[in-house]
């Protein structure tokens, strides 16, 4: 029987090698996701080393600025590491560590959730391998040598695309090489079940906290939750608490690259079509004979020809809207939110922003909107510098 | 009695593996009739993937050789269909599970039936998510091939009882190439399965030499050899016909 659905999404597309893998992998978290002293032991983690909880801030330069809907930014991108990928990151290696796991793996595209998985990694005393295409270790090159500096290994992938899903092929295949003694740090809410709901689980506190913390701030639920989506990870996490609340938007941001109508862009939702891929039914841009396209986003993060499961069942019930946003929209949010806000955003994070720029002022100013601000983008200055045409390298 | 089945009346079966379209498909049209001259009793044609998971480096570089080629599903179609009659060994295609779906699961296994192919291998679809193949391929009469890892382990027994053709036991840990030395238990593997079904069972990845296909065949019914006839065909390109007819005819010989 298939296992892990959404609606008629996800499901375990993996080799007959890696099928034990991820049925002890089910087995041990639906154990310890209940094992009170695992509970603690995450909880200290979140608090003491990941910074948690993250401020809800009230953006009101922008808010004024645009005129519309009352502004709040989730601020993930003051979490250890710089993003939002330190929280399923430390479940994920705090659960491998007790299921008697020496190694871990992970993919990345920009980097964000290597140099996550390569910290927990150091800590927690384990090996750490991290696969990167090729085209990524040279946009996101600070990261690579960040992932280097905590001791993990990056390897550079130069197959296909040379990017994120040429990466998740990799740790695939690395993983189904070395399955006994390695567990594979999956970094959205995509891949084979059980990966989707452990990684919403973790993310999941992002969302049970702004709730708490925008009923004490305005003494209701927000009007629009908003968040960037690749595979889906930060946009899962904010969205999971809200889906019951009928009353509050949900809004995906994907990449449009150089637009939707251009081949080179990674709008899963916009462009895409059923199929089945790294482990999941789901959407994804692909041709009529189901080869995979080779998309393309400025941003590293997001540039991934799917999108996770779960959130293809809210696109297809209704739930949430998913809507395309180009580099140039992207670019042009990243610099406004550092101007504006004195906030400089990952440009991923940047997708949510510009749309936010794009319908807060259609809204009313007793309306409240949370933009999902997954990172930081520290790790995007050199490259933003280079797309506006000055010749800065890291 | 299925057209698999019967491929493995001849003693120890040889199952080649070559990808449709490398480097043309006119070659690997001539390829199929000499490989069923030279002993092989299976034929496994590779649907490339733009991204096969499941293969070492060698497959991957041939699946994307073949779709720079402009090989597309359609293309491997209308050349099997011309090319089966001639064969008398079986022929099954190997490809993953987004080509076919995409493609239209009864569409896809129609036109396999109509083509003259008797089964699929698909490695990325698992014992518990065959419902996505298995009605369409009992309803077109093709073969779905199950396969079992090392890591398998309470795992055999059910899957080699659903098993139909051939059971196809993967020897190693990883990703298709070929390997050095092989330490998987195979005879126990193998020992497992027919405690259950009397379904024949082929190795493969990872096996290379007459000397590996030999030991192997002690254990199996039947022997696939995939990424070494794709090198030869990497390093020959057009011409590569007469050394992969002389490779599969030195294989065969090795475990007949």
């Amino acid at each position: 029987m298939s296992k892990g659905k959404f609606g008629i999404h996800g499901g375990q597309f993996v080799p007959e090698t890696l099928m034990n893998a991820v049925n002890e992998l089910e087995e041990a978290y639906n154990h310890y996701k209940n094992d009170p002293e695992f509970i603690k032991e995450l909880d200290v983690l979140m608090k003491e080393y990941a910074g948690r909880p993250s401020e809800l801030y009230y953006a009101e330069k922008m808010t004024k600025d645009l005129g519309g809907a009352k502004i709040y930014l989730k601020r993930e991108d003051l979490n250890h590491t710089g993003s939002h990928k330190i929280n399923n990151v430390l479940g994920q290696v705090l659960l491998a560590k007790k299921m008697g796991k020496k190694r871990v793996i992970a993919e990345t595209g920009a980097g964000q959730h290597g140099v996550a998985t390569a910290t927990a990694a150091a800590f927690m005393d384990m090996e750490c391998d991290v696969y990167m295409g090729k085209v990524d270790t040279d946009r996101q090159a600070l990261n690579v040598y960040r992932m280097r500096l905590l001791g993990a290994r990056v390897h550079p992938i130069t197959t296909g695309t040379q990017t994120l899903k040429d990466a998740v092929n990799e740790a695939l295949r690395e993983w189904t090489a070395r399955v006994e003694d390695t567990h594979y740090v999956l970094g959205s809410v995509m891949g084979p079940h059980p990966f989707p709901t452990i990684v919403r689980d973790f993310q999941s506190v992002i969302g049970k906290e702004v709730k708490q913390q925008i009923l004490e701030k305005e003494g209701k639920l927000p009007d629009v939750v908003m968040a960037c989506v690749g595979g889906g990870s930060n946009a899962m996490g904010i969205f999971y608490d809200f889906i019951n609340d009928k009353e509050v938007k949900l809004i995906g941001c994907e990449a449009a690259g150089l637009g939707v109508d251009n081949p080179k862009n990674a709008a899963t939702v916009a462009n895409g079509s059923l199929g089945i891929f790294h482990g999941m039914k789901s959407y994804f841009c692909q041709d009529k004979y189901g080869q995979i396209a080779p998309v393309y986003s400025i941003s590293a993060g997001l540039d991934y020809p799917g999108i996770g499961p779960e959130h293809a069942n809210l696109h297809d019930t209704g739930r949430a809207e998913y809507v395309p946003v180009t580099d140039e929209e992207a670019v042009s949010a990243f610099e406004y939110l550092s101007r504006t806000e004195g906030i400089i955003p990952a440009i991923e994070s940047s997708h949510a922003v510009a749309y936010a720029m794009k319908i807060a002022p259609k809204m009313s100013k007793d309306q409240v909107m949370v933009i999902n601000l997954s990172g930081r983008g520290d790790k995007d200055v050199a490259a933003i510098a280079r797309y506006r045409g000055e010749d800065i390298h890291e | 009695m299925s057209k698999i089945k019967d491929a493995f009346k001849n003693g120890k079966a040889f199952i080649p593996f070559i990808t449709a379209g490398d480097p043309n498909l006119d070659v690997t049209k001539e390829l199929i009739l000499a490989m069923d001259k030279s002993g092989a009793d299976i034929i496994e044609i590779g649907i490339p993937f733009s991204d096969p998971v499941a293969e070492g480096i060698v497959i991957q570089q041939a699946d994307e050789r073949a779709l720079s080629a402009g090989t597309t599903t359609d293309k491997i179609f209308d050349m099997v269909k011309e090319v089966s009659p001639q064969c008398n060994c079986a022929l099954a295609f190997m490809t993953y599970i987004n080509p076919i779906y995409v493609y239209g699961v009864d569409k896809f296994m129609e036109n396999c039936s109509k083509c003259g192919v008797s089964a699929v291998i698909v490695p990325d679809v698992p014992f518990e998510e065959k419902s996505e193949l298995a009605p369409a391929c009992e309803k077109f009469g093709i073969d779905l091939i199950s396969l079992i890892a090392p890591t398998s382990k309470d795992r055999i027994e059910t899957i080699a009882k659903e098993a139909q053709g051939f059971l196809y036991c993967v020897s190693s840990m990883g990703v298709t190439g070929v390997r050095s030395e092989i330490t998987t238990n195979i005879g126990e593997m193998i020992e497992t399965v027919k405690k259950v079904s009397d379904i024949p069972c082929a190795v493969g990845f990872g096996i290379s030499t007459p000397k590996q296909a030999e030991d192997m065949a002690k254990y199996a019914d039947g022997v696939i050899v995939g990424s070494a006839i794709v090198k030869i065909v990497a390093q020959y390109g057009e011409n590569s016909v007469q050394p992969v007819s002389e490779y599969v005819k030195s294989m065969k010989d090795a475990i007949r």
